[in-house]
């Protein structure tokens, strides 16, 4: 039976008790919010995107100890990146937690965890089926918010 | 008749899936979450593999042996239900539906079709999400006012305004008992005054009926929402009572066969109450399993039941607050107006996914979410809560199990 200590690990832990890049953006900063099925998480992502890069990131709203951590690595992880960087990162993540996705090219791209750097902390998700959601809840609310931008669609209230 | 004190241990034997569980046991499972759904005893079970093996036909239209045998367990398992809460005509009052949230979305689309814009529905701000979405849509699609009864401070429903509230209303739709805070509201003195003011007043008493003895005659109630799956009844079947004259008076929800007298090409004629409101071939074995279910509750005693829960409540409530101080109850303590075993707290700033998850860590199931009442969260001001909830197979080992377990959330977060 998998362990607790696999969930809870000390990078995990830390980005919980000291979230990285909270708070809020003011517009023109794009804002998506997103819930998880799994209940009782809420996610708001502020993103500004200049020039196809991610110069600034913002994540607010509240949650479990996975939700809360995976969106405060990922606000880390992709600052400064270009959209298509961000996008194939949003991919090996979600394929860590096993959920795989094609590339338009109709590929599926392998993933070794540790070229994720701190967010290889999260594989241990995988062990606890129910709580991928909350891993992954930041990542496609943030997807949102790229494809919204891309297709010219305002944030929501 | 005596009075009967309950053994959760005699009784836990009867459910397969707690049979030597407890605890210590190798994998145990204390199962803190009948508020979401109860489990089954063997003799529901056996009612309804019993139907299967030896006596499975359509019901209502055979007319061999078999398909007669199949009707009169369907049937008395109607009026088994209907006495149970205390039904005056317990064969026409009881509507079989999939769920209570059906049951609920019934009366809304039907006795709903009648209202418009101007009516005025009550509600109340700590509904579950079955007694909250269909009034809301009623509300897109016919134009219903909604108001809702706040809640207060002590967790209780806000019953000063009720006479300015109910100003006017056609009905007052409301908990029998909350499934977030376990506060049982006061039901008659509230019904007789929305009945004095001209509201109907439909009971969404899907945490109550397991519970608690329910009459509905006694209360005067108009309609009343139950679950089989959470009165250790089988998943797939809910329970609509409403009175024979309300029936009568209602258009049909689903169209289909059995609720028909007569179809042409231009036009269908209604069944009879209550098959007027059971489109289709029903959920069969699972109303005989509800039936046994009644049964297995009237053996043991509601009383007992009762007296069982509150002891146990007021046990778990106080050795959780003494263990933990930073654990907050959200809902009435023990000792005053009665509460039911629904248990829901905040465990410091430890989110509820967290707790739960460290909880299964020992065979301990508890609920984390938002227990499908959100205004009622953002009332409490939280997105989450974790419930517990205890039942007539719970006991004082359970809850020493909880606590162990929030030992080690404190452990591992605090």
């Amino acid at each position: 039976m998998p362990g607790l200590e696999d969930l809870y690990r000390e990078i995990v832990l830390d980005h919980y008790r000291s979230p990285r890049n909270r708070g809020e953006l003011p517009p023109p900063a794009h804002r998506a919010h997103g819930f998880n099925p799994l209940c009782g998480d809420e996610i708001v992502v502020y993103v500004d995107v200049e020039g196809g890069i991610i110069s600034d990131v913002r994540i607010s709203g509240q949650g479990c100890s996975i939700s809360q951590s995976s969106a405060s690595m990922m606000s880390a992880a992709i600052k400064g990146k270009s959209e298509a960087d961000v996008r194939a990162l949003v991919r090996r993540f979600k394929s860590m937690m096993s959920i795989e996705e094609s590339t338009e090219d109709g590929e599926i791209e392998p993933t070794d965890p540790d070229s994720l750097g701190e967010l290889a902390a999260l594989q241990g998700v995988v062990k606890f089926p129910v709580r991928i959601k909350c891993a992954t809840l930041a990542w496609n609310t943030l997807t949102q918010a790229l494809d919204e931008i891309d297709q010219g669609i305002p944030s929501a209230e | 008749m005596g009075e009967k004190t309950l053994d959760p241990c005699a009784i836990r034997a009867d459910f397969p899936i707690l049979a030597g569980r407890g605890p210590t046991s190798s994998h145990p499972l204390v199962y803190l979450d009948s508020a979401s759904s109860a489990q089954r005893p063997q003799s529901v079970l056996d009612a309804m593999d019993d139907y299967y093996s030896t006596t499975h036909a359509n019901v209502h239209r055979g007319v061999y042996a078999i398909a007669e045998e199949a009707t009169r367990r369907y049937e008395l398992a109607r009026t088994t239900m209907g006495r149970f809460i205390g039904a005056p005509l317990p064969s026409k009052e009881i509507v079989f539906t999939k769920n209570g949230t059906e049951a609920i979305n019934l009366v809304a689309r039907t006795f709903g079709e009648r209202l418009g814009s101007g009516d005025v529905i009550v509600l109340s701000e700590v509904e579950h999400h079955a007694n909250l979405v269909p009034w809301l849509m009623l509300a897109e699609s016919r134009g219903v006012e909604l108001r809702y009864l706040p809640m207060r401070e002590d967790f209780t429903i806000d019953l000063d305004g009720l006479d300015q509230v109910l100003e006017g209303a056609k009905l007052l739709a409301i908990t029998g008992a909350s499934n977030v805070l376990g506060n049982i509201p006061d039901l008659g003195p509230i019904i007789e005054r929305a009945h004095a003011l001209g509201a109907l007043v439909l009971v969404d008493a899907c945490q109550l009926v397991p519970h608690r003895r329910v009459n509905v005659a006694e209360l005067d109630v108009d309609f009343l929402a139950a679950t089989g799956h959470k009165m250790l009844g089988p998943t797939g079947i809910g329970v609509l009572y409403a009175r024979a004259a309300l029936l009568e008076a209602m258009p049909p929800f689903l169209g289909g066969g059995e609720m028909i007298s007569d179809v042409r090409l231009d036009g269908f004629t209604t069944n009879e109450i209550p098959w007027k409101f059971e489109a289709g071939t029903p959920p069969i074995a699972e109303a005989i399993g509800l039936g046994a279910a009644v049964n297995y509750l009237e053996s043991i005693g509601l009383e007992a039941i009762a007296e069982h829960e509150r002891s146990l409540t007021s046990y778990a409530i106080a050795a959780l607050t003494d263990a933990f101080k930073e654990l907050t109850v959200f809902g009435p303590a023990p000792g005053g107006a009665d509460r039911s075993g629904v248990i829901s707290f905040a465990f410091g700033d430890v989110h509820p996914h967290d707790v739960a998850q460290i909880l299964d860590e020992k065979g301990v199931c508890v609920r984390a979410g938002h227990h499908c009442a959100k205004p009622l969260m953002r009332a409490l001001g939280v997105g989450a809560t974790t419930r517990a909830s205890l039942y007539l197979y719970n006991d004082e080992d359970d809850v020493d199990a909880l606590i162990a377990g929030l030992g080690r959330v404190h452990e591992l977060f605090a």
